[in-house]
């Protein structure tokens, strides 16, 4: 014998119509997941954060020539009236010894270089290896990852085998060697051209399996999915089913990877250039500013906190970006 | 138990024979991809600006002309069995394991390899020890507390911790902690000094990772205390300190370990940039001056030693793991 149901609780007092009028007023709109994530990344301010500062660094980045014809001056400029001799340091006492309204953010130990010009084009450098050397990781991580998803078998095995020992390898090491063993002239390139383009293939050469397990995983539970037998059952083959089915579901934890794959590539190029084999003198480059203050911590720390800051910042921001992108985009995912 | 390890044994022997083969392909036939001739190669064996004599002679004694296989099997067989090095007027035998001759500064490079090795070993054992403490510790504490101020903070200190170069947080303590800067001391003659010297590297290095370790723990702990054998345990009234000690961590540990054999690269990249910083002189250090010399002999030598290493380090990884987590023995 079952209780009754009481139906004068006061949820059943709103008469139907009513719901309905509520509804009229409002029309029910159908929202794409793009929009859905960006309703969510909108209430994130943190990662809102990250993603201004990041466009305020590219447009600085972009504009560098127009800002330092204002402030700093050109790059590379010498300015050795403004160093202590003695010391090489910049003349002046204290931890902002070399400041001024010229320069901003103080002048290079032995040369004089404006400090704020050299990281303006610092970061142009930065973030144009950060994007590239991503966009190599991401193409052959999405590439290798959804091959060895979709397939399985030995594919599989030995594609994740192969990104097991990549990951567990000592990339930084490898990748030093690799940059000093490339000549000065190959594949029709030279100076700092053929730098770039090195340092752009071995950083996304090396990252590249940090993406490739995340959609490899992906793949793998996408493949069992009803659309994917539906397609299979219409007569689609594997090229159509990788491209045009798994991939498009893919979209959003390849946004969400690649945001965080930036960070760790401009601090590996930042690393290189700091052990003295990035891009060559005298273009600017944040980590070759850190190396340049080893010999100098001493008297002139302006010089490591300047170049050092920028680095960080710059990472954060991507950071910040990424994983509020990765909430919101993928609300299961590891949080 | 015995087949998982003779399996891994296999696998890390299998492994290794690949790791040489790849670091004898980078500076073997790299080089020659990028369109570089056997004489040029051979003049990275030489001091600076070689007359073509030598580099002539130099290219006969190492062989530079042989197909790469040969050059490869001389290569392996260097290190298995030893060989002949022939500079100048003398011939030097190298003993196994032979990792090369440096025709620059006339020496071989084994003996710089082990002298450097202690540095190398107390810098990464010391960063090992500390991030993995601090990083689970403060995993633990954030996610029992999750959502309070200590939480946030950890977390937003964990953010910043992976966003920062040990370049620049290494200068940083320099130029505002020690000045006058740290030498190595080897345990054996003086342990304080040893510690002390290395305190400041030390916790640089360990920063970025327990970092990660602190978001992961903190992530693992979170989603066992929601499983069912955790609140069994706390029906079955044990203290609350048992509960998250014995039954929650101990889940929390095969994920660290992962992380931590995946890390063990990381590490040694993350040695390179702490020794240069500091001007300690390890095998980084070792790595980074060769290349700026280009002393082909010394590179190859110390990234094959860093290979090998790895191979083992996961090697032994792998079989903690069967200790760890018994699904492992028999998966």
């Amino acid at each position: 014998m079952t209780a009754p149901l009481d139906v004068s609780g006061t949820e059943s007092s709103a008469r139907p119509e009513a719901v309905l009028q509520g509804a009229g007023r409002q029309a029910i709109e159908g929202r794409s997941l793009g929009q859905i994530a960006w309703a969510r990344l909108r209430r994130d301010k943190v990662a809102i954060t990250g993603g201004v500062v990041i466009v305020l660094l590219i447009v600085v980045a972009v504009l560098a020539p127009v800002i330092t014809n204002v402030v700093g001056g050109p790059p590379d400029k010498f300015n050795e009236e403004l160093i202590d001799p003695t010391f090489s340091s910049p003349k002046g006492s204290g931890i902002f010894a070399g400041v001024s309204w010229e320069h901003p953010l103080g002048v290079e130990p032995v040369n004089g270089r404006d400090v704020f010009s050299r990281i303006l084009y610092g970061a142009r450098i930065s973030l144009l290896i950060g994007f590239l050397a991503t966009l190599v990781s991401v193409v052959l991580g999405v590439f290798f990852g959804v091959v060895a998803g979709y397939f399985g078998g030995w594919v599989d095995t030995l594609i994740s085998r192969i990104m097991d020992v990549f990951l567990a390898f000592p990339l930084l090491l490898f990748a030093i060697a690799l940059v000093g063993v490339v000549p000065d002239e190959a594949f029709g390139l030279s100076g700092n051209g053929l730098r770039l383009a090195v340092l752009v293939f071995i950083i996304g050469f090396f990252s590249w399996p940090y993406i490739g397990r995340i959609i490899r995983g992906q793949t793998l539970s996408l493949r069992e999915r009803e659309f994917v037998d539906a397609a299979r059952s219409l007569g689609a083959r594997s090229p159509y089913i990788l491209f045009r089915e798994l991939l498009p579901n893919l979209v959003a934890p390849i946004i969400v990877y690649s945001t965080l794959l930036i960070p760790t590539n401009i601090l590996f190029e930042a690393a290189l250039s700091f052990l003295g084999v990035g891009i060559e003198r005298p273009t600017a480059t944040w980590g070759k500013m850190l190396e340049q203050a080893v010999p100098f911590y001493s008297v002139a720390p302006l010089f490591v906190v300047v170049p050092g800051l920028a680095i960080f910042i710059t990472v954060l921001a991507f950071n910040l970006l990424g994983d509020g992108l990765r909430d919101a985009l993928d609300p299961r995912g590891t949080r | 138990m015995v087949a998982y390890i003779v399996r891994r044994v296999i696998g890390a022997v299998l492994l290794l024979a690949i790791t040489t083969m790849v670091t004898f392909g980078i500076f073997f036939l790299v080089p020659r991809l990028a369109g570089q001739t056997t004489d040029q190669i051979a003049a990275q064996y030489v001091g600076r600006d070689p007359s073509p004599e030598e580099i002539t002679l130099t290219k006969r004694r190492l062989g530079l002309d042989d197909p790469l296989v040969v050059q490869y099997g001389r290569f392996v067989k260097g290190l298995v069995a030893g060989t002949d090095y022939s500079y100048g007027p003398n011939t030097e035998f190298c003993p196994p394991p032979c990792f090369g001759y440096s025709f620059k500064y006339q020496r071989a490079v084994w003996p710089d390899l082990v002298d450097r090795f202690p540095v190398t070993l107390s810098l990464a054992v010391g960063a090992a020890a500390i991030w993995l403490v601090a990083g689970v510790a403060i995993g633990v504490l954030s996610a029992l507390r999750k959502g309070t101020v200590f939480d946030r903070a950890a977390m937003i200190t964990a953010l910043a911790g992976v966003s920062l170069p040990i370049f620049f947080t290494g200068l940083l303590t320099l130029a505002f902690i020690r000045p006058e800067g740290v030498v190595f001391v080897p345990f054996t003659e003086n342990p304080p000094a040893w510690a002390g010297n290395l305190l400041l590297p030390w916790v640089t290095l360990a920063f970025l990772f327990a970092a990660g370790y602190a978001r992961l723990t903190r992530a693992t702990m979170l989603e066992t205390v929601g499983e069912d054998y955790i609140r069994t345990a706390r029906a079955k009234g044990l203290p609350e300190r048992t509960v998250i000690g014995k039954h929650a961590l101990r889940a929390t540990m095969t994920p660290t370990l992962t992380m931590f054999g995946l890390d063990l690269g990381l590490l040694l990249g993350g040695a390179v940039l702490t020794e240069s910083t500091y001007s300690l002189p390890g095998l980084g250090k070792y790595a980074v001056d060769a290349i700026r010399q280009n002393d082909l002999p010394q590179i190859l030598g110390v990234t094959t030693l860093a290979a090998f290493f790895i191979v083992v380090a996961n090697l032994v990884v792998d079989l903690l793991y069967a200790v760890v987590d018994p699904r492992v023995r028999l998966g």
